[in-house]
């Protein structure tokens, strides 16, 4: 996997500029740590790069292509009247890929047992966990993940960390927005502090 | 690439089943609205089969009105729009699966009350013919129409109060040419022309809609 590198960007939301003249580099095994008080432009930096929003100025070389990376903003995409085995099985065939994965992915995250309830009934917390079992279900290089940790219980925080550990120990690459820490140290991490 | 439609319209159909009063709206409504001209008339008044294919058509253009709002809300709501817009395959298609399951839960069912209406209110079997072929060539047209509205005012809070001012003036060609065909059929004039301009309005749809729909959807989340 090429790792990507982002050019003099600049990033807009409505007609206010929220980041200027922005240049890193992301590369295979990196855990880039986005950090910022709220309103730096965390979440629009993290669409620019999903390829949601069109960038204002500047570039990323290469630009994931969109079948390589898993985007989790901060709504779920859960439907609330589908369970949480049902909306993954949904997202994978609007992907064109195969569900294979997502029972084992629900396990992993401690969904098991809500598999069938629907997504409206479970907690936050719970919710969360069933969104970011579509980083197991499917596997994909980039990780673009906004505020993964909103709602998460300090078992779920730890799992996050551990998985972002794999991640990059897989080769693969993260871009992470969070307003904590990550409970233990997370091999290839880097922070990336908006101003 | 057909996999992701055949999702997004097996999800619709799923949650129409989990949620029978979003779509059952609209027919119940359309079932309400025509009878109530039947009750409201003097009892055999001639004037009500002249009235037929207005009351029918515009019943079907204000049930039509009544889900549109709904379409891609809940879809802005819970994330789903933003993980369409990253599948794959083109937004357009998916955005067109969407529009057709919506037509065939809202929309289908008034196909098949219309003409079951205009019996009720006196219309002859000519009419009531051509009445089925305008409704089936003008529904999808009508929520092709209401799609790109929805689309274009979804993140507009209580967009409810300014979609029937937008879509109603671009769904009155509709009307106008659905109610001119069975008009001629009942007066046993030629009724082709109107017929074919509805065809024609819903081939123009069909292939301009779903792109500016999926355009605005895009611009939604800016």
């Amino acid at each position: 996997m090429n790792g990507l590198h982002v050019i003099n960007l600049s990033v807009t939301r409505g007609d206010r500029t929220v980041l200027k003249a922005l240049d890193f580099r992301v590369e295979a095994g990196d855990v880039l740590h986005v950090q910022g008080r709220n309103g730096a432009g965390k979440t629009t930096l993290l669409e620019v790069l999903s390829g949601l929003r069109p960038p204002a100025q500047g570039r990323i070389e290469p630009r994931p292509a969109a079948d390589t990376l898993h985007w989790l903003g901060h709504r779920n995409g859960l439907h609330p009247a589908l369970s949480p085995q049902e909306n993954l099985h949904y997202w994978c065939r609007l992907h064109g890929v195969s569900g294979q994965g997502v029972d084992a992915a629900l396990q992993r995250l401690g969904l098991h047992r809500q598999r069938h309830r629907p997504s409206g009934k479970l907690s936050m917390g719970q919710r969360r966990r069933a969104a970011l079992a579509r980083l197991l279900a499917v596997p994909r290089p980039w990780w673009i993940l906004d505020e993964p940790l909103a709602g998460l219980d300090i078992g779920a925080t730890e799992l996050v960390a551990g998985l972002l550990a794999e991640h990059s120990a897989s080769g693969g690459a993260a871009l992470v927005s969070s307003h904590q820490p990550f409970p233990y140290p997370i091999p290839g991490l880097r922070d990336l502090v908006l101003a | 690439m057909i996999s992701a439609i055949l999702a997004v319209a097996g999800r619709e159909l799923r949650l129409a089943a989990r949620q029978p009063a979003e779509w059952a709206q609209a027919p119940v409504f359309y079932l309400v609205v025509v009878t109530l001209f039947t009750l409201t008339a003097a009892p055999r008044d001639p004037a009500l089969a002249v009235l037929a294919p207005s009351v029918v058509w515009v019943g079907a253009l204000l049930s039509a009105l009544l889900g549109i709002e709904r379409m891609f809300r809940s879809d802005l709501d819970d994330g789903n729009l933003e993980q369409l817009l990253l599948s794959p395959t083109p937004t357009p298609l998916l955005v067109a699966a969407k529009i057709g399951s919506h037509w065939l839960l809202t929309a289908a069912p008034l196909v098949l009350i219309g003409p079951l209406a205009a019996v009720a209110l006196g219309m002859g079997a000519t009419g009531c013919w051509t009445l089925l072929w305008t409704l089936l060539l003008g529904t999808p047209t009508l929520m092709l129409i209401g799609g790109f509205a929805a689309a274009l005012t979804v993140g507009v809070p209580r967009a409810g109060l300014l979609l029937p001012i937008l879509v109603l003036p671009l769904m009155a060609p509709v009307a106008v040419f659905a109610g001119g065909a069975v008009r001629a059929a009942v007066d046993g004039l030629p009724f082709a022309a109107p017929l074919y301009f509805l065809a024609a309005e819903l081939v123009l749809a069909l292939t301009l809609l779903p792109w500016a729909a999926s355009a605005a959807l895009r611009n939604a989340l800016e």
